[in-house]
């Protein structure tokens, strides 16, 4: 039955009003909670404002949550659903370097849109830095060994392979672990607010 | 007198509404959010008004814009969009769409805007590195469980945490 993708047809009219409906949705909800500023992000890489591990994990909690019971339920096609593919060694360098963007910066791509939507300079800059790094990584592709490293796969755990598939375990034990340990983050996230609150404030 | 914005949403409250759209866009679009992509197909978009010949003799500009193909004939790109549109409404209904500059107490505006730019740099060619940001991956790979993901998702955190003690002059 869904993802009703496959009944409307991708990249037709329709699925694209879709899509910005939900991105409308999106960054909504990224500037409702406060992530047009960087200031308050990068305070979760001091301990002082876990918004961002709070907002992200409740919601990866939330989709995971509905993702794994409509499929139980036969609802949703979980084949028909995107999955990430795993390159392994790309993705952890990759993650690495953005880490270290995230700190220097203050923004990720997604919160320095909203930034830019409600007028932060440093936002603007965020991103133009971003086309910038974006057009200098295709340039970089000209090089045989980052064009390799790119495509490297890693034996055993490569393309689409999900946690649940790569443990062998059934979803919903996966699901649960996550939760488990998403809701001992939260209870982690407000002692240390609390611990590390700046004493002027 | 002007009124102040409002206070930021619950951080949960905002994060289940974050969810719900993250659900939704896997249930009728059958994939998650993003915005590095759109980001990157905006990039190519310029490229290709400058040099097609450019576009096609790189092996990943041309995935997105070689020959005819047009890089913001794309989901992602519409979803993005979106994006912006929301974050306007939503700053708009709190009072917090001003032109400001958001910085710590031990660094200068024009200090920090050379750093937001860098740190944009980097976060943008890390994010074509491991194929996304931490909107379509962390976020959008890590409710659907894959592997990469999640890995790819605590090296961002690994590598903000590590530095952060460096660099805590930018901040606090």
């Amino acid at each position: 039955m869904f993802p009703l993708v496959d009944h409307l047809g991708f990249g037709t009219p329709t699925d694209y009003v879709i899509a910005f409906a939900l991105g409308i949705g999106f960054g909504f909800f990224l500037e409702r909670a406060g992530f047009g500023d960087a200031n308050k992000l990068a305070m979760q890489f001091y301990f002082r404002d876990m918004a961002v591990l709070k907002v992200m994990f409740t919601a990866i909690v939330t989709a995971m949550t509905g993702l794994v019971a409509l499929s139980s339920f036969g609802v949703l096609e979980m084949s028909s659903v995107y999955i990430n593919p795993t390159y392994l060694w790309p993705g952890i360098v990759g993650g690495l370097i953005m880490g270290a963007g995230f700190i220097v910066g203050g923004y990720c791509p997604g919160t320095a849109l909203v930034g830019v939507a409600t007028g932060k300079v440093d936002a603007i800059l965020s991103v133009a830095g971003g086309m910038l790094g974006m057009f200098l990584f295709a340039e970089s592709f000209q090089i045989p060994a980052i064009a390799r490293f790119y495509a490297m796969d890693t034996e055993g755990i490569t393309g689409r392979i999900t946690l649940p598939e790569w443990l062998g375990v059934r979803p919903g034990i996966v699901a649960f672990a996550v939760l488990v340990i998403a809701v001992a983050g939260f209870v982690a996230a407000e002692w240390a607010e609390k611990r590390f609150k700046p004493l002027e404030a | 007198m002007e009124k102040k914005p409002a206070s930021y949403m619950n951080p949960y409250v905002a994060g289940i509404g974050l969810g719900l759209v993250l659900l939704g866009a896997f249930v009728v679009s059958g994939r998650g959010l993003g915005a590095s992509g759109a980001i990157m197909r905006t990039v190519v978009k310029a490229e290709k008004i400058v040099s097609q010949e450019h576009v096609d003799a790189n092996a990943y500009l041309s995935t997105y814009g070689g020959g005819e193909r047009d890089p913001w004939d794309e989901w992602l790109v519409l979803e993005t969009l979106g994006v912006l549109v929301g974050g306007l409404l939503s700053g708009a209904g709190a009072r917090r769409i001003r032109w400001e500059t958001h910085h710590g107490p031990r660094i200068s505006r024009g200090k920090r805007l050379v750093f937001a730019a860098v740190g944009g740099g980097l976060f943008g060619y890390g994010a074509r590195l491991a194929r996304g940001c931490t909107s379509g991956i962390a976020l959008t790979g890590g409710a659907t469980l894959a592997v990469g993901s999640w890995i790819t998702m605590l090296c961002i955190f690994a590598g903000a945490y590590g530095l952060a003690w460096f660099l805590r002059r930018l901040w606090i």
